[in-house]
């Protein structure tokens, strides 16, 4: 039978938060019964992408404001693992954070490249007033 | 961010005593190097060996310190980074940037 589990979240606009959510994503990868790859691997980009998207939507999309909320999906199948990011902000542009390159010393940037390089797919769209970074890994 | 320092002579060695360096310690860590910097220290050892996670915030505060160091004519190394932690720095090529040591003696002796 298809394994699949789901978790959803909804936290404070604030950075604090990172390290609980980093957890429970390391702890979602392993419980995943049938993953045959590397799971300390991939416990850990998991941890990141999740810490990259949810500050990304703390200080940019958020704009740091403490009333505002996150809202974290965590969807895993035998085939992949869905990551939605949910932000109530004004938003940003994808396409402008992850084109030009990121020079050797510049201190900020590097998050959206991160995702990237460590997702299969990543898009970032408009929904019912809130926006959404879904993020996608084929786990075969 | 919690760490411990020790001077050696006129190297300072910082070591972080946490478990992640991220968007919510990175800013503070910063602050501390700048107060190091403020006092003319400007050779610092940054021990990594306590952190198992660090984020693009964190190695952007390292690359702060890296850019305040050498503009002061001084330099920042690195050591005992796991291997997560490695997997980063060569996830952004950062590697190429850092002086990166296994071990605070051999980052001390480097100097």
């Amino acid at each position: 039978m298809a394994e699949k589990v789901e978790v959803d979240i909804i936290i404070p606009n604030q950075t604090r938060y990172l390290g609980l959510i980093g957890r429970i994503a390391e702890d979602l990868v392993y419980s995943l019964g049938r993953y045959t790859g590397d799971r300390e691997k991939l416990a850990y980009h998991l941890n990141l992408v999740l810490t990259e998207a949810i500050t990304n939507a703390i200080c940019h999309a958020n704009e740091n404001d403490p009333d505002k909320q996150i809202q974290i999906q965590i969807s895993a199948s035998d085939e992949a693992l869905n990551i939605k990011v949910f932000d109530e902000g004004v938003g940003f542009d994808l396409a402008e954070q992850t084109t030009g390159d990121i020079r050797d010393t510049d201190e900020c940037g590097r998050g959206i490249h991160i995702i990237r390089r460590l997702m299969d797919q990543v898009n970032y769209r408009r929904i019912n007033k809130r926006n959404v970074l879904e993020m996608i890994k084929k786990l075969h | 961010m919690q760490i411990k320092t020790e001077e050696i002579d006129d190297i300072v060695l910082i070591k972080i005593e946490e478990e992640r360096m991220d968007a919510h310690n990175s800013g503070t860590f910063k602050e501390q190097m700048l107060a190091f910097f403020n006092e003319g220290k400007c050779n610092l050892i940054i021990d990594l060996s306590a952190v198992r996670f660090v984020d693009s915030s964190g190695l952007g505060a390292l690359v702060s310190g890296f850019k305040n160091a050498s503009a002061r004519e001084g330099s920042l190394k690195l050591c005992g980074l796991q291997p997560q932690v490695r997997s980063m720095f060569e996830l952004t090529r950062l590697h190429r940037v850092f002086e990166i040591f296994a071990s605070v003696a051999e980052a001390q002796e480097s100097f």
